[in-house]
Parts: structure tokens; sequence; C-alpha cells
């Protein structure tokens, strides 16, 4: 795991991951949000939030900026947020995940279903300023176009999707299903996977998927189908 | 979403000296209620006091019990070991509650400071005297499907859909409260909650600056493990919350009951425990009579509101239904 990057209060100086990974990063939308965002919060050079005092009735110092050190998809990184911050609009919007999806942005859809540790959770409803110390794992983590992650090959060989906005939240809860024992049956699996909403109707293929990755019977050449797919 | 400032907190003491000296701050927990509501501005604290790091994470055994951490979440509760051997109604009724997203990121305590999801109140162009004293009930002569048929008032029939209450009411939960002065209390998870009255804005007991740090359940109601069953009507068959809950126990010895426990959810401001209803249950044979009967007794002061009176019968059935099933 690398050093964690020194946060740096000159936004057009910030190393962001999204350059690093992200061959094609030059949507000017999102980098113009960036670099506002990164504006925004480098007006309130508030000192990183400390305790004051170690007695019972000492207060703490509430803080306008949230300084937050992470782990997203292996990389560590040190940021400092406006604490409204979403983990999701952390994602997409300063660093350029996109595939993490804003679908009702209150909880009840499924489509910006990540891993934070081991669990999957919601990054919609998840203030980025509580990641502080945890690992992030989103749809960008799982695969490559050079190998699929098993439950991205598996929800292309079964159709798994049609217009693939919930698809990301699909995979990401579907690998959680199958880690955490259940797929046993389609009830289950419909059960376990009803927090993401697909309204494309895509749920046959979807448990399809799962038991795909359950039963093991996916053709393996299937996880190099990524580079058939380059444009 | 308004702006605020943030702290995390490492002791109970410190949250709670940060947020006295705020008039409106907040603590923070999972945020899967808060997060929603200050984002629909419905809440608007300029200060959150972020908890999900105290020390109250551990589910362990408590006085021959289990006492259940604060910030424990959902998942972690549900799927512990002790509380599906010893209080399986709790584990079922947690898992038929939210998705497993929602769980992972809820916490116990979080969960029963979760306020109603009545649409009037969620929708600040809206009068409700819940959110804004003094404006008005929309909810009255308004859409109220999922809404309070037990307990309500002329200023609110706002419902509470706390599935894990329900199950923690008929097992006879204490919750465990931090006061300000660094003292504790205890408060039964059935008094916790508050009827709406006059004072529909208030939800429960709790005193400013307070805080949970866990929920007991006492070695008296594991009894009820394989005695016991939470059943959940709701629209859809997962990811709903419930039109009508109920948990129930019954435990019968030579063809008599010899206790029982009995409570609804999603009927009421808070989780309706009737103990009127359990003591007519005691000493009868049982029998699908005595159910409707004692689910009659149950929804004898019921009052619908127009779209919402289908939950009285709704309940009565479902109670039947519950006890039958054990």
């Amino acid at each position: 795991m690398s050093n964690p990057k020194p946060y740096n209060t000159d936004p057009t100086e910030v190393g962001w991951p999204e350059e690093e990974s992200l061959v094609n990063a030059t949507v000017s939308r999102r980098n113009f949000l960036r670099a506002a965002t990164l504006a925004a919060a480098g007006l309130g050079l508030a000192p990183y939030a400390t305790l004051t005092g170690q007695g019972s009735a000492a207060t703490l110092d509430l803080q306008d900026f949230v300084e937050i050190e992470t782990t997203i998809n292996g990389e560590a990184m040190k940021m400092k947020l406006d604490p409204r911050t979403s983990l999701l609009d952390l994602l997409r919007e300063q660093l350029g995940l996109t595939g993490a999806k804003k679908g009702c942005n209150q909880g009840a859809c499924g489509a910006c279903t990540v891993h934070v540790g081991t669990d999957r959770i919601n990054a919609c409803l998840t203030l980025a300023a509580q990641i502080d110390g945890k690992e992030v794992t989103t749809i960008e983590g799982i695969g490559s176009a050079e190998e699929f992650h098993p439950v991205q090959a598996a929800f292309l060989e079964h159709d798994g999707f049609q217009c693939g906005y919930c698809t990301s939240g699909q995979i990401m809860s579907a690998i959680k299903v199958l880690e955490d024992d259940h797929a046993g049956s389609d009830a289950e699996i419909r059960e376990w996977m009803s927090g993401n909403i697909c309204r494309c109707g895509a749920y046959k293929g979807i448990v399809e998927s799962v038991k795909a990755v359950r039963d093991n019977t996916l053709d393996p050449q299937a996880l190099q189908k990524g580079e058939s797919l380059k444009r | 979403m308004n702006p605020f400032q943030y702290t995390k907190a490492k002791t109970a003491e410190a949250a709670i000296a940060t947020l006295l000296q705020r008039d409106n701050a907040a603590y923070l927990a999972g945020g899967t209620n808060l997060v929603d509501r200050m984002r629909r501005n419905v809440a608007h604290p300029d200060a959150l006091i972020d908890v999900s790091e105290l020390p109250f994470a551990a589910i362990g055994e408590w006085e021959g019990g289990l006492r259940l951490g604060a910030i424990a979440s959902n998942s972690a509760t549900a799927e512990h070991a002790d509380v599906k051997r010893d209080y399986p109604m709790l584990s079922e009724a947690i898992l038929l509650g939210a998705t497993d997203q929602l769980r992972n990121k809820a916490t116990n305590g979080g969960n029963l400071m979760q306020r109603t999801r009545c649409s009037y109140f969620m929708s600040p162009d809206f009068p409700c005297n819940k959110r804004e004293p003094g404006s008005g009930c929309s909810a009255i002569g308004g859409f109220n499907r999922i809404l309070s048929v037990l307990g309500t008032s002329d200023n609110c029939i706002a419902s509470y859909p706390s599935d894990m209450s329900t199950a923690l009411a008929a097992l006879d939960a204490v919750v465990q409260i931090r006061t300000p002065n660094g003292g504790e209390r205890s408060l039964p998870l059935v008094d916790f909650h508050k009827l709406p009255g006059d004072t529909p804005e208030i939800d429960n007991y709790l005193e400013r600056g307070e805080l949970i740090t866990a929920i007991d359940l006492p070695a008296e109601t594991k009894k009820f493990a394989g005695h016991s069953t939470y059943l959940k009507v709701r629209d859809r068959h997962s990811y709903a919350f419930a039109l009508v809950s109920v948990a129930a126990g019954l435990i019968v010895d030579n063809g008599k009951i010899t206790d029982a426990r009995l409570a609804l959810g999603s009927v009421a401001a808070k989780p309706w425990r009737d103990r009127e209803a359990e003591a007519r249950l005691i000493g009868q044979g049982p029998s699908r009579e005595l159910f409707r009967d004692v689910a009659e007794q149950v929804m004898a002061d019921a009052t619908g509101y127009g779209e919402n009176d289908f939950k009285i019968e709704l309940a009565k059935r479902a109670i039947v239904k519950a006890l039958t099933q054990l």
C-alpha cells in the first residue's frame, strides 16, 4: 500500500487518483467541479480537528472542513472536505470514479452500492467524513478490462442488465451476497439483492448471474471478454 | 443540504459536552435516516457530532441476558449467534427491515431514533405538526395509508416504522442512557417512545444531550426462543416498511398458555405492546377464537383516518395469524 498523499492546499497541484487510473479523464464538467469544490474547501483552512483536552467535560472542536485519510481501491489518500460531501459525491465528482451511480440519493435504489471494509453500503447516505480510516472499494476496484471479476463476466453472459445504470450497484451487491453465503436459493438471492432496484426489470438475468458464479458454471473465457468490448 | 460543522467523538462525555454547548447540534451514528432528512430539508442541525466510533459496539452477555451496544450495526446484531439462538424474533425482525446495505450502516441506537416516514413530515412544502409545531397536520384528511390507527391525536397520526423496536418491545428490552451529569439511567423500550398528544414534535423521552449506550435483553425472555415469531405485512415482498407487523411469543404448557408477549409495529407512534391482551391469553387454551377475541380487544380503540381504515382489520388478522403460527 502506498503512503498517504499529503494534502495540498493548491487545488491545481493536487494529485488526484483519476489522473493515474482513468486514461481519458478529460471531461470538462468533471474537472471543473473538482477544481471548484477544492477551491471552496481551500478558503477555509481550518486546522485538522483534534480532541481538545482529556477531561470529561472537555468539548470537541467543531470543524467547518474535515480532513480524512482513506484508502480507495487500494490507493491511500488524504483530503479535506466540506462535511456535507457524501461518499458518493466524493467518488463521482471529485475522484472521477463514476461507476457508482446516483439514482435516488436517499438509500432506496442501491445504484450507489460500494464496499466499506467488508460491508456493502449506500454511498449516497454515507458522509465522506465517516470513511476516515476505512477502506473503500468501488466497481472500478474489482476487475479490469483484461480480467473481469467473475460477477462482472456473469452479468455479461447472463444478461444481468439492459440499460446498465443499476449494474455497478448490482454487481457490488452480488459480490457480497456470494461472499456472505446468501445465494442458497433463487428466493434467498432475490431477498438479499432486494436493495438494488432495476427499472429495466433484468432481475431474472441478475439471479442467473449470481447462480452462475455460485455454481462455478461460468466459461473461463468470459473473464477475458473485456478486450473485445474495447472501442 | 445546509452547512454544518463536524467532529468525531471518542468518548461519550466529550460528545455530550460538545452537543450541549450548541443549540442545534445532533449526534450522527449510521446516518441512514438523519442524512436523508438533512438532504430533504427536514432536519437542519448546524453541527454533527459523530458518535459512530464510541466504544459501544460490543454485543455480549449481561446479567444472564444480552447487551446490544448502541453502536453495533443492525447487521451485526441480526447475525450475532447469541441473538439468533436466544432472541430469534429480534433477528427475524431486523432482517425483514431495510436492506443489507442499510443494515450495515444503521446502528441499534439509531434505529430507536429514526423518525416517522409520514410523507408530509418528509415534505417541507406541507404543514406538519411534527416537523413544524402548530402548522397543522396534512395527513389527517390526506394520504395516510401507512399511518397510525392507535394512540393518535388531533395533532398527529404519524407512525413509527421500526421492526427492530417492535420485537424489542415484545422481548422486554431496556434502553441504557448516558446522562449529561455523567450518570446512567435506563428506560424500558416500551416507555422510550412517546405518543403525539399535544407535542408531536417530540418522539421520545430522551432529555437534551442524553446518549443511548446500549439496549439490554433480559434473561427472562430467552424462553420465547422457538416460541415466537415476527410477522410483517407490507406492500411488496421485500424492502418495504410494514403496514402492520406483529411480534408475538407464546409459551404453551399442557394445553394452556402460561406466558405471552404481543406487540404491534407501524400502527402507532411507538411499538404497541398490549399487556392486557397478554394477560387475557394466559391460562387459556390456544384457539383461533381466543386469538380473534384478543385481536378485537387490542384494536378496540383504533381509529381509521380514511385511507388507513384497512389497517384495523389487517392488524386483527395479522395478530390471529401470528399467534396461530406459534
